[in-house]
């Protein structure tokens, strides 16, 4: 069945084991262009969420504002316990540290090596890290992502898959405990999108990471998902799992199932 | 009014170009200062550059010198060849094309590669990789700019003044002592700290303009091209604007 979020959210926190991520009355507006329009959710860990939502509905917002690159005009944003809102930069950036994010368009660095770009998250937040400790991270990296061959080559040699099994090996080098997926699959064939959502799968079950994967590929939301958060009009409109919301008759569920 | 709507942009752009430099003020002092990406930034920037800048002032000496000629024969003061055309390289002529082919060169590529890095959320990836973007793109290029320009200027006069020696030789023969000790018994300080100051501050601009464009570059490759091409635009007329203001502080200092 589905049900309104608004009600989930009355649990109260008191449990030992606090959400990962909690969002509460969200707003975000550009001009008079309100995409997000209080917009709740709540993640435990280890679980496993997909937002639905058509193009342009708002869903990169939602998971910048979750990093912080973007500040929510109202609603706070909770990662780990701990509220961003007016948060100072060293904060944000101990928390970001825990925090992976895998970007829609990738965001490789064009100027470095595949081990540069590997490096440079690691380098920035750990100061205190040596460089033969750097060299087996980055190795073990590439290794999950099957890429360890491609280290010493730039971000243009490599294929569309490629780069996006690079990045995701960037984002899995810090060990996150959250990772974001913006739309992990979008401009990918369908074969590659599988192995990635299946290395996604790997991924979540050996690190016992959270996920947050923000999708349109309903192959991706089938395959990754605990849970199903549908995105309209700025709110939370529907959530459940993939198979109660198949079954869903409501229209704007619908649509995105046929 | 055809003339309101572009006023208004116009305004527009004056503000957050106003807003960018306070920001890099606010920014540069603080840590964590990004040394090693500077010094990346002054090769690239200064060292790339030398090629180009060397080539451009040595031709600029040879035919500056070699289009002086006539006149200065007509006058009979073809002696004095060296000492005007040194005069005009060293005040104006250096430090001004020097500044412009930087822009050229140096500007357009700031402002591509910090649009490509912004269009691609590079810029953003960044930022939640405990990086400030700011701080590592921005301050790290904008000082190499302000450092290599002068730099550069310094050099780009010498070779041209080379080039103006090699000029007044193919008509008729100098020594290079006296060529030298003619131009250097001629200038004063009052020739060489005015040209040395402002090209501090062309470097800035530059630097600064093409960090600017990049930064706030729109969606899309088109986005990236115009601010490649705005940043080379702007930061152009801006040379003039600073070398307008710099003839008329150094006057009113009297140091001309
Ligand atoms: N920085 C911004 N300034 C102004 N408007 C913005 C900005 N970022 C996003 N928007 C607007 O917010 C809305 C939602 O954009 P968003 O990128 O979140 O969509 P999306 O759901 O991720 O779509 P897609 O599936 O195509 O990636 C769009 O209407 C967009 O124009
Ligand atoms: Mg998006």
């Amino acid at each position: 069945m589905i049900s309104d979020t608004n009600d989930n959210l009355k649990i109260e926190n008191s449990a030992p084991d606090v959400a990962v991520l909690v969002i509460r009355h969200l707003y975000k507006s550009f001009g008079n262009n309100h995409v997000l329009d209080d917009f709740n959710l709540e993640m435990q860990k280890g679980e496993s969420v997909v937002v639905l939502g058509r193009s342009g509905s708002g869903k990169s917002v939602l998971i910048k504002c979750v990093i912080g690159l973007l500040e929510p005009d109202k609603g706070n944003i909770e990662l780990f316990g701990d509220d961003l809102t007016g948060i100072s930069e060293e904060e944000l950036d101990k928390i970001r540290a825990k925090v992976g994010f895998l970007f829609q368009s990738n965001a490789l660095y064009d100027s470095m090596t595949v081990r540069e770009n590997l490096e440079f998250p690691l380098r920035r937040h750990w100061i205190q890290v040596t460089q033969e400790e750097v060299n087996i991270m980055v190795l073990d990296a590439l290794e999950d992502v099957g890429l360890a061959h491609t280290i010493d080559m730039m971000p243009v040699e490599l294929s569309g898959g490629m780069r996006k099994r690079i990045a995701l090996a960037r984002t899995l080098i810090l060990k996150p405990e959250i990772i974001l997926y913006d739309e992990p699959t979008t401009g990918l064939d369908s074969i590659t999108s599988k192995e990635i959502i299946t290395l996604m799968r790997v991924i979540q079950e050996k690190y016992n990471t959270t996920s947050l994967i923000i999708s349109h590929d309903m192959n991706c939301v089938h395959m990754a998902s605990n849970r199903v958060v549908i995105l309209v009009d700025g709110k939370c409109y529907a959530s459940g799992t993939y198979q109660e919301l198949e079954q869903s008759m409501d229209p704007k569920v619908k649509q995105f199932f046929e | 009014m055809l003339l309101a709507p572009n006023l208004k942009l116009f305004l527009i752009e004056v503000g957050d170009l106003s807003r960018f430099v306070g920001h890099f003020f606010q920014q540069w002092f603080k840590p964590r200062y990004e040394v090693a990406e500077f010094f990346r930034q002054c090769y690239v920037i200064g060292y790339k550059s030398l090629p180009l800048i060397g080539l451009t002032a040595f031709i600029m000496g040879l035919v500056i010198t070699m289009q002086l000629r006539p006149s200065m024969v007509e006058y009979g003061v073809e002696s004095q060849l060296p000492v005007i055309v040194g005069i005009a390289i060293i005040r104006e002529i250096g430090p001004v094309i020097t500044a412009l082919i930087f822009a050229g060169k140096i500007g357009s590529s700031i402002g591509a590669e910090l649009g490509s890095m912004r269009v691609t959320e590079q810029i953003d990836a960044m930022e939640v990789s405990g990086t400030n973007p700011f701080k590592y793109l921005v301050v790290t290029r904008v000082f190499a700019s302000v450092l290599m320009l002068p730099v550069l200027v310094l050099l780009g006069d010498a070779i041209s003044l080379y080039g103006s020696y090699l000029g007044v030789n193919i008509r008729s023969t100098t020594s290079s002592y006296l060529f030298w000790t003619q131009i250097v018994n001629v200038l004063s300080f009052s020739d060489v700290l005015p040209a040395f100051v402002k090209s501090f501050f062309f470097g800035f601009a530059v630097g600064i303009i093409g960090c600017y464009k990049g930064y706030n570059s729109k969606k899309g490759t088109e986005g990236v091209g115009r601010s490649a091409n705005s940043s080379v635009v702007l930061s152009s007329i801006m040379i003039f604007v600073i070398d307008l203001l710099a003839v008329q502080i150094t006057d009113l200092l009297g140091l001309n």
